[in-house]
């Protein structure tokens, strides 16, 4: 894949997320956080890579490690958001 | 491996690529947030079982490390407490942040070779995943108050903080110049050493009011970390999500800063130092008046409409389940209850929101400044939990008070004001707040839970 075309990748997703997270209600602006931040776990794809073909067992403890951080930054991330998205409620959704 | 299959990963990455997206959008709307974030797990998952395909000479280790951060962040996330979530999500994206540092590291160190452009991208990955890490941790610091929260100065700081990021260029570029030299792995160990210490030192002169700021910020670091880690390994889903999640990171970050009415500068760099010093002790005159529990249940007993405007110190005091139990006996007293949430209100974005709704408030009932300002004149009873500078009516009063334009909500205009609190002191910023002396202010002293489980008491009593 050519460089160029990689930033033009970059360039139009940051437009794009820009224009995603203009208007959020201050009520979703933690979960939208955590959310995002479990999103920025995606560098476990690269970790994956870095563990498991590594080029000597230095590099593979290192991309384990990378794994693992990342897997925890994903796992907990989702996990956490769901936590803090399954409490807000409105009226009609109130079941007493 | 085959043509056809690396066609299929491709469009493995594409349909997580979207997923992403759609998962961003739909978090933006209350209704649909939850879901939204399946959506994005989903998204998730596909790049996972993508990237599984194409990854691996070996599986042992790569099965070992998902299974262990797995279980720890399952385990994370099962047993924090709310009240702890602004350093959950800073640690959680301190985790993230390394992570992008020690996959530009492991790559370099697997094939230093690279063409020039993926070294570049590495130095950019260990550089902002590094900042991202540190400066997570001491937010995480800070916002679990394993260190204090204050702002930490000390001489010649801002010259330090110069001369780091001078030598992280000229390393960077002695290092792009010639990657394969001898002295290039001692480079980028003392890029990855020079850019942890700017996490630290960027992060410690920020105080505790500003961390929504901070995290917000740091968050984007995270996802920009993600990105140049996309470029390294020349994977376009990395780039995307990476964008997306800078990109929103900055977003959020303005807004806090508008909530603020300060620069993002001015918040890095520790605007309100000076005003703590010179202080504003001669603005503000009269003595407070006091009120007991009872006589707050009597002006509380007779309301109509009543407001209640939370702060960091009901997070502190864990007293969002005894203000929801509160407000519902008013509500069954006939009055109209409202809760207003300052966009800064705590220690994260959204702070105040979370710990009211894990009390069960509902959100309709939560109201943002704009909308509560309006209407606040005709309120009966405005309770002020915790809450001091986002109700400082200084800023709309005082030109010289250095919070001075910032928006607030206008607490002291309903025609009573109750501000629950647990001294006198000055708040965070250390601005003297003219709110706690107006005529029709009255002070309940003590601990935030067990005022108003006395005043909850009270009405069960009568």
């Amino acid at each position: 894949m050519s460089i160029g075309l990689l930033i033009f990748v970059f360039i139009l997703a940051i437009f794009l997320g820009v224009e995603l997270i203009t208007k959020v209600p201050s009520q979703l602006h933690t979960p939208l956080m955590s959310g995002t931040n479990a999103i920025s776990g995606i560098t476990i794809v690269g970790a994956l890579t870095a563990a498991g073909a590594g080029a000597d067992t230095f590099a593979s403890i290192v991309g384990t490690i990378a794994l693992i951080l990342a897997t925890i930054n994903v796992v907990g991330g989702y996990l956490v958001t769901n936590r803090m998205l399954a409490m807000f409620k409105r009226k009609d959704q109130e079941q007493k | 491996m085959t043509d056809y299959s690396a066609v299929l990963i491709d469009f493995g990455y594409i349909l997580a690529s979207m997923l992403f997206i759609i998962g961003i959008k739909m978090l933006g709307r209350p209704e649909r947030a939850r879901q939204g974030n399946m959506v994005s797990a989903l998204g998730m998952l596909i790049a996972v079982v993508a990237a599984l395909f194409e990854c691996c000479l070996s599986f042992s280790l790569v099965i070992a490390g998902v299974v262990v951060g797995a279980l720890i962040g399952i385990i994370a996330a099962r047993t924090v407490k709310m009240t702890s979530m602004p350093q959950m999500v800073a640690i959680l994206n301190g985790f993230g942040g390394l992570a992008s540092l020690l996959v530009g590291w492991e790559n370099y160190h697997s094939s230093p070779d690279g063409n020039r452009f993926v070294i570049f991208a590495i130095v950019l990955a260990v550089l902002i995943g590094g900042v991202a890490f540190s400066g997570s941790v001491v937010a995480y610091g800070k916002l679990a108050e394993r260190i204090s929260g204050r702002p930490i100065f000390f001489k010649g700081q801002k010259i330090i903080n110069a001369a780091i990021i001078a030598a992280i260029f000229i390393c960077g570029a002695l290092f792009v110049w010639s990657p394969t030299a001898a002295l290039a792995y001692p480079l980028l160990i003392l890029i990855i050493i020079l850019a942890l210490f700017l996490g630290v030192l960027g992060v410690i002169p920020i105080g505790g009011a500003d961390m929504p700021v901070v995290i917000a910020l740091l968050n984007s670091y995270s996802g920009l970390a993600a990105s140049a880690a996309g470029f390294i390994i020349l994977n376009n889903v990395l780039i995307v999500a990476g964008a997306l999640v800078g990109a929103s990171g900055l977003i959020l970050t303005g807004i806090m800063c508008k909530a603020m009415n300060r620069s993002l500068a001015n918040v890095l760099f520790g605007g309100l130092q000076a005003a703590v010093s010179k202080g504003g002790a001669d603005q503000v005159q009269g003595e407070p008046s006091p009120i007991s529990p009872e006589d707050a249940y009597f002006v509380l007993e007779a309301a109509r409409s009543v407001v209640f405007v939370p702060g960091y110190g009901m997070a502190v005091a864990q007293a969002q389940h005894a203000v929801k139990e509160i407000g519902d006996i008013l509500e069954e007293n006939g009055a109209e209850v409202r809760y207003a949430i300052h966009p800064v209100a705590g220690r994260m974005p959204g702070h105040m929101n979370v710990l009211l709704a894990e009390a069960n408030v509902l959100y309709d009932q939560l109201f943002e400044m704009d909308d509560v300002n309006p209407i606040m004149e005709s309120v009966d009873v405005c309770v002020v939990i915790g809450a001091n500078d986002v109700v400082n009516p200084a800023a709309r009063e005082i030109e010289s008070s250095p919070i001075y334009g910032m928006p607030v909500i206008n607490a002291d205009q309903a025609k009573t004001v109750i501000v629950l609190k647990r001294s006198m002191a000055a708040g965070f910023a250390g601005v003297d707040n003219p709110l706690f002396v107006k005529p029709n202010t009255r002070m309940l002293f003590g601990d935030a839970k067990a005022s108003l489980q006395q005043l909850v008491s009270e009405f069960k009593e009568a």
